[in-house]
């Protein structure tokens, strides 16, 4: 969930970044952003006041303020590619079946987009040496990235690391947060 | 009856409301079977300083574990080094060791020190040492004394005056620290939210290398202390880790995945000299060498599960060291070159287990179940390693007979990776 967040925050970022540099056709099309107000709940307990509208007027701005940034598809959070994490069983490096489709996907969008860099960091849980868990993440990132050259992508496009322990998902010390923490991660140009 | 001052000791340390202070305290958890009596004289003129000498002396040498510190009763007058002494009356009160000293202001306002230690068994002068200081350098004369009654009581240097490396989690921030081997003066190094570890210290006391995540992936760094400048020893494509110096400095011993899984190089400090040192199919890291700089100790994995192995820095076949358990990592030589130190997993618990190298003899030394970490003492006697207390990071160190165990804390923080600093002249 964090690291979710943290991709939205990276890719507002960064879409504000191409934003300032050019607009791209799709970005003239789309329609001004209409402001959405949260709904505010009301107290427990029935009240019957209302909340009171602090501007009864609606604004419409078309100077370009506040429109929301395109997103690049890694970053969208309807598309597939912005899932970025893969999990490991205990003392497993292989992918497992579920994340097929996802890596596949991944792939082609490298394929697509030469021009793109992918960093793979690999993470295992806190159990044991930090640096022969070094190793151990890289086994996994290695394997991700070894994958991801057997569907087609170039080897210059991806860098597989290691975390080892140090970054873990969930702080936990008990075998729901450890199954969080053994995994992949991937990022990709600007986001390292 | 010592057993009960442990569990009072552990009390204290337990439910005493955390200091402020951010510096690391010591609880000694166990102590040598045969400690050896010695008493420390109040120094003449002691009190008018701010840290009294021989309060740091004391618990110098009863922090070592191999002694055991006399009360003494108040003489009038107060004795200096200068002073007769009636051996049988030292005797009577069961010293083997007594330390008389002094301690004057000078004319130009610096400080003069002196003492004089007596093996009262044999009735005989050890003689002492007189040292001009200025009144920031109180606690580091003391460490000076604390280390020449150990040498010339025990036979072996005293590591008081040397310095450790750790680093503190607090929050997101990750601090390099360095403090004085009992916890005191400590000095943050290297202040990141990224986290760093492996701190190694340069034969020399001068410069660490580290690993640490800054740039998104493993890099390996060396450090000046005194200026802190630093420059990258490693940062190829992939994981760069688990750095170890060469005995005469020259070279570091580490891990990088450039060419695929985690495999064993030497590089220059200076990030030059690249040269492969070893191939396996499986992870190879926690490279260390020899105290004679001939041989590598390492993690390898290369037989199906993490041992120690060795082999010829010049090249050759790596021969497996450890054979008992499913997993023996982070090995450590002791400075002589007789003891193997490293982590065994028992049972599901992290322990600190050494190997006589010559006999084989495997011996389990610490009574904890997450250690890490552990660096010998430059004089061998003491291992300092990372283990969790409570849910937090602490410090320990323990004899490399296993006999004597000390605990350090850190408020508000985790404490891990520590690292022992050599021998400073």
């Amino acid at each position: 969930m964090r690291y979710f967040l943290r991709y939205i925050l990276v890719s507002a970022a960064l879409a504000a970044g191409l934003a300032a540099c050019s607009s791209t056709p799709e970005d003239e099309q789309k329609p001004a952003a209409v402001e959405e107000r949260q709904q505010v709940p009301l107290p427990a307990g029935g009240a019957t006041t209302q909340p009171v509208k602090p501007d009864s007027v609606a604004r419409v701005d078309l100077t370009g303020a506040g429109k929301p940034p395109p997103r690049a598809p890694h970053n969208d959070p309807g598309n597939i590619l912005s899932r970025r994490s893969i999990y490991y069983d205990l003392d497993q490096y292989t992918v497992k079946d579920q994340y097929r489709e996802l890596v596949e996907a991944h792939a082609k969008y490298l394929r697509a987009n030469l021009q793109l860099k992918m960093l793979v960091q690999g993470n295992t849980d806190e159990r044991g040496s930090r640096e022969y868990n070094v190793g151990l993440g890289q086994r996994r990132s290695d394997g991700l990235k070894k994958m991801l050259l057997l569907l087609g992508v170039k080897e210059e496009q991806v860098e597989a690391v290691s975390l080892g322990e140090e970054k873990p998902a969930d702080a936990g010390h008990d075998e729901a947060a450890w199954s969080k923490n053994r995994r992949s991660d991937i990022l990709y140009s600007g986001e390292f | 009856m010592p057993r009960m001052r442990k569990l009072l000791a552990a009390f204290f340390v337990a439910f005493l409301p955390q200091l402020a202070t951010a510096q690391l305290s010591i609880e000694i958890t166990g102590a040598g079977a045969q400690r050896i009596p010695v008493a420390v004289v109040p120094f003449a003129g002691e009190a008018a300083l701010g840290p009294v000498v021989t309060a740091i002396v004391k618990a110098d040498l009863e922090r070592s574990g191999m002694f055991r510190i006399l009360e003494v009763p108040a003489i009038v007058p107060v004795p200096t080094e200068a002073s007769a002494v009636n051996y049988a009356e030292w005797r009577a009160r069961q010293a083997d060791g007594m330390v008389l000293g002094s301690v004057a202001v000078r004319p130009d306002g610096r400080l003069e020190v002196r003492f004089k230690l007596h093996d009262v068994v044999k009735g005989a002068d050890l003689s002492g040492v007189a040292y001009t200081l200025s009144r920031d350098q109180v606690r580091s004369t003391a460490h000076r004394i604390s280390d020449y009654v150990f040498e010339k009581l025990t036979g072996v240097r005293g590591v008081f005056s040397t310095r450790i490396a750790y680093v503190v989690k607090r929050g997101p921030r990750f601090e390099l620290q360095i403090a004085d081997a009992d916890g005191a003066g400590e000095e943050t190094a290297l202040a990141s939210l990224e986290p760093i570890i492996s701190p190694s210290w340069s034969p020399d006391g001068r410069r660490l290398a580290y690993v640490s995540f800054e740039n998104k992936k493993p890099v390996i760094y060396v450090h000046s202390l005194l200026d802190g400048k630093r420059n990258v020893a490693a940062n190829f494509k992939g994981s760069n880790s688990a750095p170890a110096w060469s005995p005469d400095g020259a070279r570091l011993a580490v891990s990088l995945s450039r060419d695929g899984g985690s495999q064993l190089y030497l590089v220059n400090p200076d990030g030059s000299g690249l040269r492969r040192l070893a191939s396996s199919s499986g992870i190879d890291t926690e490279p260390v060498f020899s105290p004679d700089g001939q041989t590598i100790y390492f993690t390898s994995d290369r037989g199906g599960s993490p041992q120690v192995y060795r082999m010829p820095v010049s090249g050759g076949t790596p021969q497996r060291v450890t054979f008992e358990g499913s997993y023996n990592v982070s090995p450590r030589i002791s400075p002589d070159g007789r003891l193997l130190a490293y982590i065994a997993r028992n049972g599901g618990k992290y322990q600190v287990a050494t190997m006589d190298l010559a006999t084989r003899q495997v011996q389990v030394i610490t009574d904890s179940d997450k250690d890490e970490s552990p660096s010998f003492a430059p004089n061998g006697r003491m291992i300092l390693l990372a283990t969790v207390v409570g849910g937090r990071g602490v410090l320990s160190a323990v004899s490399s007979d296993g006999r004597v165990k000390q605990r350090l804390t850190i408020s508000a923080g985790d404490v891990r990776e520590p690292a022992w600093g050599p021998f400073t002249k």
